[in-house]
């Protein structure tokens, strides 16, 4: 039996195609396939947020989406936000606040913040700690992490959805 | 006691970045996602990717294996079990000498036939991916022969319980009893004797990146190259050269970026050990990267520790002595090296810290049990002895009526009685309880809260104030592990080594895990040589470029590993030095280094960039007189000789409100002020302050790993396992007191483990606190859920 199927999609702006297996999970195909290890698996049953990535926009969990529910969408991962520098103002907050210590929950974390920023760049403390209760850091206790939110966003560069 | 005279050389250099929260330079790539985890490692096609099977049961004898099937699943490159892996590995006992009477059973990396816990690697199972690994593990058929599992701590020594290893002829691990002083004679003077028990669940540290290790062994060159998320690089290698019959220098260890240890990745894991093992019989690499459910079943567990406590006081406050009896559930073996006794150790050894006393008692029993290994995470033992120490102080409060915060003041350790002994005989160089008590008051407007706490309680709203003082062990010397037989090396080492361009190169023995050394270790180098930070390049985590080194634990890597680079430093810039003082014909003496240019001490007029020392001593040495030779590359060791450990002290508190309907607890604020020396980064000693606190926070609120009467561990999910979440949580403050050490000239010591230590006493103060208008029963079996909240309260 095959359990082979074809997928493309864009990734970071290129055009991909691979044949995998169909149980494969997107983070997964990133990781594996693409060699995009930026995203991170911490569970894999959609509980930690290291693995989020942009589909289409909007954050998902890269664990719990298989590769093949993303043919032909346009997926946007750290390195991706990286290179177009559309969160630098958030990274620079994050190293300036030290808002990452080992580094691994970070990626999940700049994309969901990147996606707060987006929507409610205006939350309160509450509100950001609300948006984030999805994303574990064990390393952090999190008080760093909401006020980069906060330092990235009056940054003058801004930190989302202003990019070039 | 020897009293010791610092050279602080090191915080008079011109330029320091001593004292600054410089950024890491290891954090940029982290935040791009340009880190380079094991799981990240490259990997050609002919790697294999091993799925273990796992004992489904908590104690079972393995009757057969039958791994056919599994054998012709595809992708399947070979189905080994623990018989293949015996034939090239010596087994291990997780024991040390200075332990005495801990004993253990040999331990493989497969058991031989039977599993001793749920979760346990029985076989493995290696393909060409993860996921076709996991189903032909499926496969294996193995039928078992179930025995009975001890999971009962109370009981595992009484007669009828079966003893899990036989050759032991018990279950317990290690007992032991301490009397100092007269602790009859203290209760006979006392006012008051107040007993309670205090209940530690079992929980577990969580990384988000779990463990992982690829293994690639060489034939040809007989060369193992292990790539590892371990804290402890050197240790691993000895360990792995010893148990496979290598020698050292054939095996080589890199911990590239670690996501996370907290402690956990600090020890012999077997199927860690079985990964080696495969890559070795199979000639090729093998990753093996455990799955969530793994880790909850096999990343060690800790505290796990029922603590019957007493204080003897008199009515006027003063503390006259403490006695614990302690029982703590450890896995069916004692974990290697470091042992699991280790946690039972420290409580007996620090128990009372802050305070002066003279009687003391103490027994901790340590059994076997049939869950899960336990061993050292975060903060030791801390956790456990601060909460009885500090619940104990808070009961006496209430017998003699005095203000907690008054009590405290009564018997705490004076600021000017140092250095002396603890009642256990251990040596404090020098400590600031007293002043560290007065800031957290002032910082928390402590007479104000308590007035708020009681016009709210007019109004039904139900607040607590906790405190808790605390001592913590860092930077150890090798009293802590080495004396005891074990391989881990207590001092470290650095290699400095100044480029043709003028850059400085440092490789270091300690380890990265996060917590922001290689900015530690750049701010000592920079400053050590007097070059920017940007002219270093820091490397870490490999046995093959590092000089020997301990790597992370027990707070250790900042005041042992800094202190080891800023002697290279120095002995760097001294080299440059000479070497200057040869091209420009003046006397060294009156040369330094600044902003990475030689300049004239007195005046800092320039006289020679380091790039052009570099240029001429590289390339043009021709140009040097006759009969000097430049050298360029310095190394240090340091380990601190005259302290068994540098002690630090601090002091939390929590401010809390208990919804009294639902139980539910919301954490209001919670401040810490903690002395940890000479604080090098103030960023990220506060950033490991409040993660540290939250992880107290989990083992004081939410976390526990629950076991059934089976050995089922029943919540080996991220879903049911619950830790503290950002929305949970409320901002920190911290703040500082510095008593350096004077047994090094940085003066460092640990902050790592602080937050853990003290948080869970401070919590289950406030809560006590909070709920003692009411009429509760006293809460000290931690985790604090909010059932066990509205039973005290009577309401269910
Ligand atoms: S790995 Fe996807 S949520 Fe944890
Ligand atoms: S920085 Fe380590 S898990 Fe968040």
């Amino acid at each position: 039996m095959d359990t082979n199927v074809d997928v493309s999609m864009r990734v970071n702006g290129d055009p991909v195609s691979r044949r995998i297996e169909a149980r494969m999970n997107l983070v997964d195909f990133l990781r594996e396939e693409l060699g995009l290890s930026g995203s991170h698996v911490g569970c894999e049953h959609g509980v930690c947020g290291a693995c989020t990535v942009r589909v289409d926009g909007r954050i998902v969990r890269g664990c719990l989406m298989v590769a093949a529910q993303a043919d032909g969408a346009d997926v946007t991962t750290i390195e991706g936000l990286s290179d177009t520098g559309e969160i630098r103002a958030l990274q620079d907050a994050f190293v300036e606040r030290n808002a990452l210590q080992c580094g691994y929950c970070t990626p999940g974390m700049l994309l969901t913040l990147a996606e707060l920023m987006e929507r409610n760049r205006a939350a309160s403390r509450s509100e950001i700690r609300e948006f984030i209760s999805g994303n574990y850091c064990r390393c952090t206790g999190y008080e760093a992490i909401v006020d980069a939110f906060e330092m990235a966003r009056s940054a003058r560069s801004g930190g989302g959805g202003d990019a070039a | 006691m020897t009293d010791l005279i610092a050279d602080r050389w090191i915080l008079d250099r011109p330029n320091s970045y001593i004292g600054r929260s410089v950024p890491r330079p290891n954090a940029p790539r982290l935040a791009e996602g340009r880190g380079t985890f094991v799981d990240d490692v490259p990997l050609g096609p002919r790697a294999g990717h091993v799925a273990f099977v796992r004992s489904p049961h908590a104690h079972a004898r393995m009757r057969s294996i039958d791994t056919e099937a599994a054998r012709a699943s595809p992708g399947v490159i070979a189905v080994l079990t623990g018989r293949d892996l015996a034939a090239i590995h010596d087994p291990w006992i997780g024991v040390l000498t200075h332990l005495e009477g801990l004993k253990s059973a040999p331990q493989y990396a497969l058991p031989l036939d039977t599993a001793t816990w749920q979760g346990e690697a029985v076989a493995a199972v290696v393909a060409d991916s993860r996921a076709r690994a996991e189903d032909a593990a499926e496969l294996v058929a193995i039928v078992w022969e179930v025995l009975p599992a001890v999971t009962d701590p109370a009981s595992a020594l009484d007669p009828d319980t079966p003893v899990i290893h036989e050759s032991l002829g018990d279950n317990l691990a290690w007992r032991r009893n301490v009397d100092f002083g007269d602790i009859e004679a203290a209760y006979a003077e006392a006012d008051h004797v107040i007993e309670e028990t205090f209940v530690f669940a079992r929980h577990t540290g969580v990384c988000v990146e779990p463990r992982a290790i690829l293994a690639d062994w060489n034939p040809a060159e007989e060369q193992l190259t292990v790539w590892h998320n371990t804290q402890c690089p050197h240790m691993i290698q000895n360990i792995l050269a010893t148990h496979y019959r290598l020698d050292e220098h054939r095996v080589r260890v890199i911990a590239g970026d670690v996501g996370g240890s907290f402690g956990i990745k600090v020890h012999t894991y077997a199927d860690e050990i079985a990964t080696v093992g495969l890559s070795i019989l199979l000639k090729r690499p093998v990753k093996f990267v455990a799955d969530r459910m793994e880790s909850f079943v096999t990343d060690i567990h800790a505290r796990a520790q029922t603590v019957k406590g007493r204080i003897a006081v008199r009515n006027d406050g003063t503390i006259l002595g403490f006695e614990i009896d302690a029982l703590s559930g450890i896995g069916p073996y004692s974990m290697y090296p470091r042992t699991s006794g280790i946690e039972a150790n420290q409580i007996v050894n620090l128990m009372g810290g802050p305070y002066e006393f003279d009687h003391y008692r103490a027994q901790a029993t340590v059994v076997f049990q049939n869950k899960n290994m336990m061993c050292q995470y975060r903060a030791v033992g801390h956790p456990v002895k601060c909460a009885v120490t500090e619940g104990l102080v808070d009961a006496a409060a209430r017998a003699t009526g005095l203000d907690p915060a008054e009590l405290r003041q009564r018997n705490l350790r004076a600021d000017d009685s140092y250095p002396c002994r603890s009642v256990q005989g251990l040596p404090f160089e020098n400590l600031s309880h007293e002043e560290s008590l007065a800031k957290l008051l002032e910082a928390m407007d402590y007479e104000a809260l308590k007035d708020e706490r009681d016009a709210l309680r007019e109004e039904g709203v139900y607040r607590g104030i906790g405190l808790a003082s605390f001592i913590e062990v860092t930077n150890p010397s090798a009293m802590f592990y080495g004396v005891g037989g074990a391989r881990i090396s207590a001092q470290d080492g650095a290699t400095m080594r100044l480029d043709a361009r003028g850059n400085v190169f440092v490789a270091t023995g300690a380890t990265e895990q996060g917590q922001g050394m290689e900015a530690v270790i750049s701010q000592v180098a920079a400053t050590a040589v007097g070059v920017p930070p940007e002219r270093l390049k820091i490397v870490t985590g490999d046995t093959e470029h590092t000089p020997y080194g301990g790597g992370t634990w027990a707070s250790r890597a900042a005041g042992i590993g800094g202190e080891a680079v800023a002697r290279a430093g120095r002995a760097l810039r001294e080299q440059i030095l000479r070497a200057a003082a040869t091209m420009l014909q003046e006397d060294a003496a009156n040369l330094d280094i600044r902003n990475g240019v030689v300049v004239e001490a007195q005046t800092g007029a320039e006289r020679i960039g380091l790039d052009e020392i570099g240029r001429i001593c590289y390339y043009r040495p021709d140009t040097l007189p006759d009969g000097f030779q430049s050298e360029l590359v310095a190394t240090r060791h340091y380990v601190p000789r005259k302290y068994p450990f540098a002690f630090t002290n601090g002091v939390q508190a929590s401010y809390l409100e208990v919804d009294v309907e639902t139980g539910f607890i919301t954490l209001l604020d919670h401040w810490c002020i903690e002395d940890c020396g000479t604080v090098i980064n103030p960023l990220l000693v506060d950033e490991q302050i409040r993660g540290g606190i939250v992880q107290g926070l989990g083992g004081a609120l939410f976390e526990e790993c629950v076991y059934d009467r089976d050995g089922q561990m029943l919540n080996a999910t991220m879903a049911d396992y619950l830790v503290p979440m950002a929305a949970e949580l409320p901002d920190m403050q911290c703040g500082h007191v510095e008593s350096p050490t004077a047994e090094s000239d940085l003066g460092a010591k640990g902050a790592g483990e602080a937050g853990t230590c003290g948080a869970p006493a401070a919590v289950m103060n406030a809560l006590n606190d909070a709920l003692a208008p009411l009429g509760a029963s006293r809460l000290t079996d931690m985790p604090f859920t909010p059932r066990k909240v509205l039973r005290a309260l009577g309401r269910i």
